[in-house]
């Protein structure tokens, strides 16, 4: 089980955490002028990257708030949390 | 055949060798039927014994929500000329007796769908036999050779591979990669709406013949069989996040063990022997992704996520149909990559099993 530092709380255990999938997707503003090709990109494609990953954990059964962390996915070491709207580390 | 590691050594030998055909969707139940028919003759076209045993898989209905659901998946398997049929939870113990399905359960047992003619295989020797049969008709197989590159012309296809042994020259590549699906991919500049988690599995100590069939339950969250070996093969969920590291929490093995515990008090005493994790690269649909890709030359089928063994021969053959003809199978073809662009998906996340 990870140990998550939440960023308003400090560290728990994970499961007081929901995961959020991949962090810094932006909604494109208008999806209606995209193509399929785009929107589907948008909705489906993910980096599922071997390494560094940036993504949205939710401190679900604590504050409630989202936030970022950083988690290397070959060893689910976690290198960072943020806040929602500041940059990654 | 270039592989990473050694044959049977990834998700092959981590699985939990559980074969069925029972999905809902008319595509789905084309492919796994497609491959459950070919299991059932698969020893003798492989001349060797893969010990696939039809043991029957039965899958438990908790609540009147359960029942509903399987009753249609059911019914969809009949109209596909799939068996399938409807225990009461009387029929279901008599099939298996360390079932307990009392009424003081938390979530009481009030049926179940059997699938007679599903069972399991033995996975060691489906990748041994599978290897020694292709080596038979000239295929070449180089283990510990990791794929480090995908060579594409100036066309944009695909002219060979670079490996930790050499590079190799090739007009066709098909990759097969499962939960490294979209890391080898992106070498060809390709990425796929797949996201890879780690699935558990664990086995007990090994106990005399007490199981007699393959139950699972998806609203608690247990499967469990017994092998030959006498082991109760036991399968968990995945974890919550995507990870490559082969291994999980074990909350999560946890979860998985109280309901096995609860639906088959008899196994409370028992010692699990260990527990590992696999990496299973999950689609959106919870179905496969079998076909062409925009790179020319260049074929993909991935995405099997939680339950990829008991299609090992239907996938393998219309794979296989779909790069040398260079155009999808029949039966791979509604599991295209342009599904997700057409919005043509194939909604398995009820049959799959698997919690995620």
């Amino acid at each position: 089980m990870l140990l998550i530092p939440c960023p308003y709380c400090g560290e728990r255990p994970e499961i007081e955490f929901s995961y959020g999938g991949q962090a810094h997707l932006v909604r494109p503003p208008r999806p209606a002028e995209l193509s399929d090709e785009e929107w589907a990109r948008y909705l489906y494609v993910r980096e599922n990257p071997r390494g560094r990953h940036a993504e949205r954990w939710r401190h679900l059964r604590g504050c409630g708030r989202f936030f970022n962390a950083i988690r290397d996915t070959t060893t689910d070491r976690i290198a960072a949390t943020y806040r929602v709207g500041e940059a990654p580390p | 055949m270039v592989e990473k590691g050694w044959i049977g050594g990834g998700n092959t030998g981590r699985n939990t060798t559980i074969i069925r055909s029972n999905y809902l969707f008319d595509e789905s139940i084309a492919i796994y039927e497609h491959a459950l028919k070919l299991w059932e003759g698969l020893s003798q076209d492989l001349n060797y014994n893969v010990m696939y045993s039809p043991r029957g898989v039965m899958m438990l209905a908790h609540n009147v929500h359960d029942a509903q659901m399987m009753k249609r998946i059911m019914h969809a398997n009949r109209a596909n000329g799939v068996d399938n049929e409807w225990l009461t939870p009387e029929q279901a113990k008599a099939f298996c007796p360390p079932l307990e399905i009392g009424s003081h359960l938390r979530y009481p047992v009030v049926g179940a769908t059997l699938q007679r003619r599903g069972g399991t295989a033995r996975h060691d020797a489906v990748a041994w036999g599978y290897a020694r049969a292709a080596d038979a008709l000239g295929v070449d197989i180089l283990e510990n050779c990791e794929v480090t590159g995908i060579r594409r012309g100036a066309s944009g296809a695909v002219e060979g591979l670079e490996t930790t042994r050499g590079p190799i020259r090739t007009p066709k590549v098909g990759v097969v990669a499962a939960g490294n699906s979209s890391v080898v991919m992106r070498m060809a500049g390709v990425t796929l709406p797949l996201e890879s988690f780690p699935l558990q599995a664990l086995v007990s100590e090994p106990v005399k013949p007490v199981f007699p069939c393959v139950v699972m339950s998806n609203a608690i969250h247990a499967y469990i069989s017994q092998s030959d070996k006498g082991e109760l093969v036991i399968g968990a969920g995945t974890d919550a996040y995507t990870s490559y590291t082969q291994r999980g929490a074990l909350h999560v093995d946890m979860h998985t063990l109280e309901a096995i515990c609860e639906l088959f008090p008899c196994f409370r005493r028992l010692k699990m022997l260990r527990n590992w994790g696999g990496i299973v690269d999950v689609t959106v649909d919870r179905s496969p992704i079998i076909g062409l890709t925009p790179v020319p030359g260049l074929y993909v089928n991935c995405g099997w996520g939680t339950g990829g063994f008991k299609a090992t021969p239907g996938s393998a053959h219309v794979f296989a149909w779909t790069v040398a003809k260079g155009e999808p199978h029949p039966i791979a073809a509604p599991f295209s990559l342009e599904r997700f662009r057409d919005g043509a998906m194939i909604d398995e996340a009820a049959a799959a099993g698997v919690s995620h």
